[in-house]
C-alpha cells in the first residue's frame, strides 16, 4: 500500500506538470521544455525565501509561484513572443536552450547535491486501510484542488472564455477589442506559475537540487503523449493513473518501474495514436 | 571546375594533412560527431522529422561495439557492423511508433524513448551501469593487416568511415527517394494523394538516420575506447541538435561545421566545468532568436545576395 501512496503522490506531480504544459501549449502552441527548470526554480525560490527571509512554507506557496511566474512573463515578452509565426520546433528549441542555461546557473551556484527543506506538516494520518504521512496526503489533495481550480478558471470564468475563444480564432477575438497578446503573456505566466507551485510542493519531500526537474520533465512528456493535450480532465486522469501504475510496478516488478511509463506510451501509440484524450488535428 | 568542386578538393586535401598539424584524437572525435550530426540532419532537414532522441542510436551502437570487441573478442569491423545493425533495429521499432504522431509530438516521443533506453542502460548488466564499458582494445583491422594502435593510422580509417557515411547521406538526398522525402516534408497530403506511402518513406529515412548515427557511435567507441551513459543521455541528444543548428539545418556541410565548432568549444571550455552547459544553452537561444539558418545557411544567403547585387 505504501507504494500505491507514493504512486499517487508522483501522479499528483505528473498531473500538475502536464496540466501546465497543456495550458501553455493550447494558447501559445509551444511545448515548454523549460517546465522542469521552472519547477526546480519554484522549489529553489521556496528554499531561498526560507533561508534568507525566513518566509514560512505557506507564504512561499503563494510567493514562489508569483516570482517564477513573473520570470516567465519576462521570458515570454522578451523571447518567446518573437517565435509564434514560426514552426513549433523553434519554441521547443528555445525553451530547451533556456532550461540548459537555468539549470546550469543553479548548478554552478549551488552544486548538484540537494538541500533539505523542512516538512511543514509532520505526522501521519490513518486512512482506515493504511497509514499515510499527512504531508503526502496534503500534496494529493492540493494537486486535485489546483487542477479543479484551473478547470474552473478556464471553463467557467469570463477570462477563461476569452482564452478559449482566442485559442480558436485569435484574429476575431482581437477584433472584439480583447488584448490577445496580453492574454498569451498571462497564460504563459500562469503555466509557469503552476510548474513553480508543483516545485514548492515537492521541496519538502525531495532534495531541492538543480537537477530535480530534468528527468521529471522527460517523464511528463511521455504522460502528455499518452493523455493528449486536449483536455484538463485528461491531464489529471492520465497523471494520477500513470503515477499509480508506476507505484504498482515498483511493488510487483521493481526493475521496470523507471521504464513502465514509456512502455505504456508505446502501447498507446500502437492502439490509439492520438492519445487517450486527444483529438486528431 | 565549379567553385563547389574546388572547395571539396581543398577540404579533402586539408583532411589528409590534418593529423600532422592537429591532435588526431580531437580530429577523430570531431569527425564522429560530424557524421552523427549529418545523420540527424538527414532526418530533420530532408524529411522534416525532428528527433530529440538520437543519442539512443549513437550510444547503443557504442555499447554494442564495446561488448562485441571486449567481451566477445570480435574484430572491430564486425563490432562496427553490429553497432550499425543494432542501431538500425532500435530505429525500426522506435521509428514505427514515433511516426504515428506528427510535428512536435514526434520530438517528444523520440525524446521519451531515448530516456527509456537511458534507464535501461543504467540497469542492464552488459552496459555496466555508471562505469560503462571501459578499455576497449584497439584490435587490428582486416584480419591483422591494419594495426590501429597508432592514432594517425586510425585517423585515416575514421576519415574513410566518415567519407563513406557522408557519401551515403549525399546519395540519399540526391536520389529519387530523397526527392520524395522532400515532397512529403513540404506537403504530406499532396504526396499521399500522388500515391506515395508517406509513412514508409519516413520510416526508411528514420532507420537510415539511426543506422548512420550508429556508425558514428560505434566509430567513436573504437577511437576513444569506451562507451558510457553519457553517450545515450538526453544531453547528448541535445548536443547533436545544437551542432546541426549552429552549422545550419538542412544544409549538407552545416552539420560538419557545427560539429567542429562545438567540439572545439568543448575542448577549450573544459576548465569551466558546469558552465559549459550554460554557454551551450545560451548559444541555442541566440541562434534560435537571431540566426535560424545557422552559419552555413547565413553565409549561403549572403553569397546569393551579393551575386544578385553584383
Amino acid at each position: 500500500m505504501a507504494q500505491v501512496a507514493i504512486g499517487l503522490v508522483n501522479g499528483a506531480f505528473y498531473a500538475m506538470l502536464s496540466l501546465g504544459l497543456s495550458v501553455i501549449f493550447g494558447m501559445l502552441n509551444v511545448i515548454n521544455f523549460a517546465h522542469g527548470a521552472q519547477y526546480m526554480m519554484g522549489a529553489f525560490a521556496a528554499w531561498l525565501l526560507l533561508g534568507f527571509l525566513e518566509v514560512p512554507f505557506w507564504a512561499s506557496l503563494v510567493l514562489a509561484p508569483l516570482i517564477v511566474g513573473l520570470f516567465g512573463v519576462v521570458l515570454e515578452r522578451v523571447l518567446l513572443k518573437r517565435l509564434y509565426h514560426l514552426d513549433h520546433l523553434y519554441g521547443f528549441l528555445l525553451t530547451f536552450g533556456l532550461s540548459l542555461v537555468i539549470e546550469g546557473l543553479f548548478r554552478w551556484q549551488w552544486g548538484s547535491s540537494g538541500a533539505p527543506y523542512p516538512a511543514p506538516i509532520t505526522g501521519a494520518t490513518d486512512l482506515g486501510f493504511m497509514m499515510m504521512p499527512t504531508y503526502r496526503l496534503f500534496i494529493v489533495v492540493a494537486a486535485l484542488v489546483i487542477c479543479l481550480a484551473t478547470w474552473y478558471a478556464i471553463e467557467r470564468t469570463r477570462l477563461g472564455a476569452y482564452l478559449r475563444a482566442a485559442t480558436e480564432n485569435p484574429t476575431l477575438v482581437r477584433a472584439f477589442g480583447i488584448n490577445v497578446p496580453r492574454l498569451i503573456t498571462i497564460t504563459y505566466g500562469v503555466g509557469v506559475g503552476l510548474a513553480a507551485l508543483a516545485g514548492v510542493l515537492a521541496a519538502p519531500i525531495q532534495q531541492v537540487s538543480a537537477l530535480m526537474g530534468t528527468n521529471l520533465v522527460l517523464v511528463v512528456f511521455a504522460v502528455v503523449v499518452i493523455g493528449g493535450m486536449g483536455s484538463i480532465l485528461g491531464s489529471v486522469v492520465t497523471g494520477f493513473g500513470l503515477g499509480l501504475i508506476e507505484g504498482l510496478t515498483k511493488l510487483y516488478y521493481p526493475p521496470a518501474s523507471n521504464t513502465v511509463i514509456f512502455v505504456v506510451m508505446a502501447i498507446v501509440l500502437l492502439v490509439k495514436p492520438a492519445g487517450l484524450f486527444g483529438q486528431t488535428k | 571546375m565549379k567553385p563547389s568542386h574546388i572547395a571539396l578538393v581543398i577540404a579533402l586535401a586539408a583532411a589528409l594533412v590534418a593529423p600532422f598539424v592537429a591532435y588526431p584524437v580531437f580530429l577523430m572525435t570531431a569527425l564522429c560527431f560530424a557524421l552523427f550530426a549529418g545523420a540527424f540532419n538527414l532526418l530533420l532537414g530532408y524529411a522534416g522529422l525532428m528527433s530529440f532522441g538520437h543519442a539512443m542510436f549513437f550510444g547503443m551502437a557504442a555499447y554494442f561495439f564495446g561488448h562485441a570487441v571486449k567481451v566477445w573478442e570480435l574484430p572491430p569491423e564486425i563490432g562496427i557492423l553490429l553497432g550499425v545493425l543494432g542501431a538500425a533495429a532500435i530505429g525500426l521499432v522506435t521509428g514505427a511508433l514515433a511516426i504515428r504522431r506528427q510535428g512536435i509530438y514526434f520530438a517528444m516521443i523520440t525524446l521519451a524513448f531515448a530516456q527509456m533506453i537511458y534507464f535501461l542502460c543504467v540497469q542492464m548488466p552488459f552496459t555496466h551501469g555508471e562505469d560503462g564499458i571501459q578499455g576497449i582494445a584497439r584490435r587490428p583491422l582486416l584480419g591483422g593487416l591494419l594495426p590501429i594502435t597508432d592514432d594517425r593510422v586510425l585517423y585515416y580509417v575514421v576519415l574513410a568511415i566518415f567519407l563513406f557515411g557522408y557519401f551515403c547521406i549525399y546519395r540519399f538526398i540526391h536520389s529519387p527517394f530523397g526527392q520524395v522525402l522532400k515532397a512529403i516534408r513540404d506537403n504530406e497530403p499532396r504526396a499521399v494523394s500522388l500515391g506515395y506511402e508517406a509513412d514508409r518513406y519516413k520510416l526508411l529515412a528514420f532507420v537510415l538516420s539511426a543506422a548512420l548515427a550508429g556508425l558514428a557511435g560505434a566509430t567513436k567507441a573504437m577511437v576513444l575506447q569506451f562507451a558510457t551513459l553519457t553517450d545515450v543521455s538526453a544531453s547528448q541528444s541535445g548536443e547533436v541538435v545544437l551542432m546541426a543548428l549552429v552549422g545550419g539545418l538542412g544544409t549538407i556541410t552545416g552539420p560538419i561545421v557545427g560539429a567542429f565548432i562545438i567540439i572545439t568549444m568543448q575542448n577549450y571550455l573544459a576548465s569551466f566545468g558546469e558552465f559549459v552547459l550554460v554557454i551551450q544553452g545560451a548559444i541555442f537561444v541566440v541562434i534560435v532568436m537571431a540566426f535560424r539558418k545557422g552559419l552555413v545557411g547565413e553565409i549561403a544567403d549572403w553569397w546569393k545576395a551579393r551575386r544578385k547585387a553584383g
